[in-house]
């Protein structure tokens, strides 16, 4: 009798033992966006949880939504911009979020909520990670020469101005959502319109803007601004930021500048979801709730320059963070911001037609 | 070994031949018909997004039902807009000034890798394959390090006095010839070094002999025999040339027109799915005509080497 208890304590530590082992081969595959975490935070999660973290970038959602559409990413959590979740929620890509998983829902932060409930009604498949919003970087000598600190889309938008800059180059958002949006505000038209020929007055002003580019792309702009490579950049505000940080840290003598233009400017929030054919939806929770912690979150948004959804987490930035009326901006500049919602093909087809226009001429 | 081949014989030697057809069906014809497919259908938002137009479990005669009403709308669309045919001319005329520059640097590499002694051959041969040990992507980012502004030549050219002030060669279709041409030169160089090895040096002794001079003995036996080397390298160059979509998006200009970027707008942009199929058939169907012109010249030379 002895032998047989003492069997099966062996075989249940062994039991145990092997359950340890699974337990340590949990994993979590994260897609977000390039430069847009503090790594630490990666390995903080991995040490308290045991979880292991396979994280992978993108710069871009058109990908992002192709791989998702596609379907069988193996990642367990993505970061679509908001007009780009709710379009793929409407594709049932996305499962509902767990909430009884997620204690950590109550640190978000209500006004944000309100605004990406446009997009996600109720919050049931994402919760905000980062938002921001589309301005202009510049490099501050230059634009000293040229006239003065950049306020106004004028700078972008009015060929004599952004001819000034030509010489050290320009660069803009290979983005026709956030793009077409900002030529619409700038016209005095709503900047969410779906009228296509609202579309073409904003692709006639964009057209204008090409020839004094050099470059449509949306990530090389933080390096180049940082080097001083290029001196005027339509931009992701945090991106601009950590343009500005790098230079600052390069101490050659390049100074960067963001602004939210007085004409006011896109407000877009990237949401974090899990895919229905997650094979990790446990650890996908895990990590989601670790997020939603106000210290780790407030770490990422000190480490990137970008505003979050937690109001919890509000009092653990740092001073410049909180502070910059750029990253948290103030009631009036808030007031200016404006949302856009997802296009049908139809109007899609008619942005992205617009958008080679500008790109190429055709 | 003189009398008839045994049914065994005939079932190896039989298969041999079917290999090839194998290989064409699985790799090619297979994924040609479900891009051929997806061209026929509607784009939806859905995962996958797009609602086919017939599935290959249906039946062969649901198929046949369903094939007397396809649509061929997404064909048609791309008639309707000049960007598309635009976009295949420019990268057939970007293809073929890159193949021309490729021969026209390739062919004297070549030729000189097939005259020296005999013992340093191998060692040339390696070092044109050597880059491939260096990711592709690398390579081509490594060029945006010297084109830039500030970059490596620019640097030179200051230093050398030739140039007064920097050059703006990145983002410009010069930059993606550049890279086109590096990318693809060993290519070049490969077939038509295996070619001009292979010719008889005592050839040009003859014609030395019958008092032709070196140059004349050059053009008149040398490049007629190379030719199928320089079509086989021409064709190796130009054919990813065509659908290139990595050069031209990090060194060129955002005015770089190629059919390769035309088609990930039409798939990631628009995720229209089935236009961006009927775009690759098309490029398919244009890429097909020089290949067979290809196959009969390498059947002619063929015969002619008999």
């Amino acid at each position: 009798m002895k032998s047989v208890l003492r069997t099966l304590a062996a075989t249940s530590a062994i039991i145990a033992i092997a359950g340890m082992a699974q337990a340590e081969d949990r994993i979590v595959n994260v897609y977000n966006w390039s430069d847009y975490i503090d790594e630490s935070i990666l390995k903080d999660f991995e040490k308290e949880t045991g979880v292991k973290v396979v994280y992978d970038t993108f710069d871009s959602n058109e990908i992002l939504e192709t791989k998702l559409l596609a379907g069988g990413t193996g990642y367990d959590i993505v970061v679509p911009s908001g007009t780009f979740l709710a379009r793929q929620i409407q594709a049932g890509v996305f499962q509902p979020l767990d909430k009884s998983k997620l204690p950590n829902l109550s640190n978000m932060w209500d006004v944000i909520s309100a605004r990406t409930d446009k997009y996600d009604p109720g919050g049931q498949h994402a919760i905000n990670y980062m938002w921001g919003t589309t301005g202009i970087g510049y490099n501050v000598g230059a634009a000293k020469e040229r006239g003065g600190e950049v306020v106004s889309w004028s700078t972008v938008f009015e060929p004599d101005q952004l001819a000034k800059y030509k010489d050290c180059g320009v660069h803009v958002l290979d983005a026709p959502e956030e793009l077409i949006p900002a030529a619409l505000n700038y016209l005095g038209k709503n900047p969410d319109s779906k009228d296509l020929d609202e579309i073409k007055e904003a692709e006639a002003l964009l057209e204008k803007m090409t020839p004094n580019v050099q470059k449509f792309h949306s990530s090389e702009y933080i390096n180049a601004l940082a080097n001083g490579d290029i001196c005027l950049a339509v931009g992701w505000s945090g991106d601009i930021f950590q343009a500005r940080d790098r230079a600052a840290e390069a101490d050659k003598g390049v100074e960067v500048g963001y602004a939210i233009p007085k004409e006011g400017a896109l407000m877009w929030f990237d949401m974090m979801a899990i895919p229905k054919d997650a094979n990790n939806v446990e650890e996908a929770h895990e990590f989601i709730n670790y997020i939603m912690r106000p210290e780790v979150i407030a770490k990422a948004s000190n480490y990137v320059f970008y505003a979050n959804g937690n109001a919890a987490s509000k009092e653990l930035l740092d001073k410049e963070v909180l502070e910059d009326p750029a990253i948290y901006p103030d009631d009036a500049t808030l007031a200016k911001t404006y949302i856009t919602t997802p296009y049908n093909a139809r109007v899609q087809r008619a942005v992205t037609r617009a958008w080679t226009k500008v790109k190429t001429g055709q | 070994m003189t009398g008839a081949p045994t049914p065994l014989q005939r079932i190896v030697s039989r298969a041999t031949i079917w290999v090839p057809y194998l290989w064409l069906l699985l790799l090619f014809l297979a994924p040609f018909a479900m891009v051929a497919k997806l061209s026929l259908s509607e784009p939806a938002i859905a995962q996958p997004p797009y609602i086919p137009a017939f599935f290959f479990s249906d039946g062969l005669a649901d198929i046949w039902a369903k094939l007397q009403q396809f649509s061929f709308a997404n064909y048609v669309f791309i008639t309707q807009d000049s960007l598309y045919w635009k976009a295949y001319l420019s990268s057939l005329q970007i293809a073929v000034i890159s193949t021309f520059l490729c021969l026209l640097v390739g062919y004297p590499l070549a030729y000189g890798m097939a005259r020296v002694p005999r013992n340093w051959r191998p060692t040339l041969l390696m070092l044109v394959v050597l880059p491939f040990w260096t990711s592709f992507l690398i390579r081509v980012y490594a060029w945006i390090g010297i084109l830039k502004k500030e970059g490596l030549l620019n640097q030179f050219l200051l230093w050398l006095g030739v140039i007064g002030e920097p050059l703006t060669i990145l983002n410009t279709s010069t930059a993606v010839y550049v890279g086109i041409v590096y990318s693809y030169l060993p290519f070049m160089v490969l077939p038509l070094y295996a070619n001009l090895e292979r010719q008889d040096p005592t050839l040009l002794e003859a014609a030395n002999d019958l008092g032709c001079t070196r140059m004349a003995a050059f053009w008149k036996i040398t490049v007629p025999l190379s030719f199928s080397g320089i079509v086989a390298g021409s064709l190796l160059v130009f054919i990813p040339a065509v659908g290139e979509f990595v050069i031209p998006s990090l060194l060129g200009g955002s005015d770089t027109l190629m059919i390769g970027r035309v088609l990930f707008d039409e798939f990631f942009q628009n995720r229209d799915w089935p236009v961006s199929s009927a775009v690759a058939v098309i490029l398919l169907l244009i890429l097909i005509v020089p290949i067979m012109l290809f196959q009969r010249s390498e059947a002619r030379g063929r015969e002619a080497g008999r």
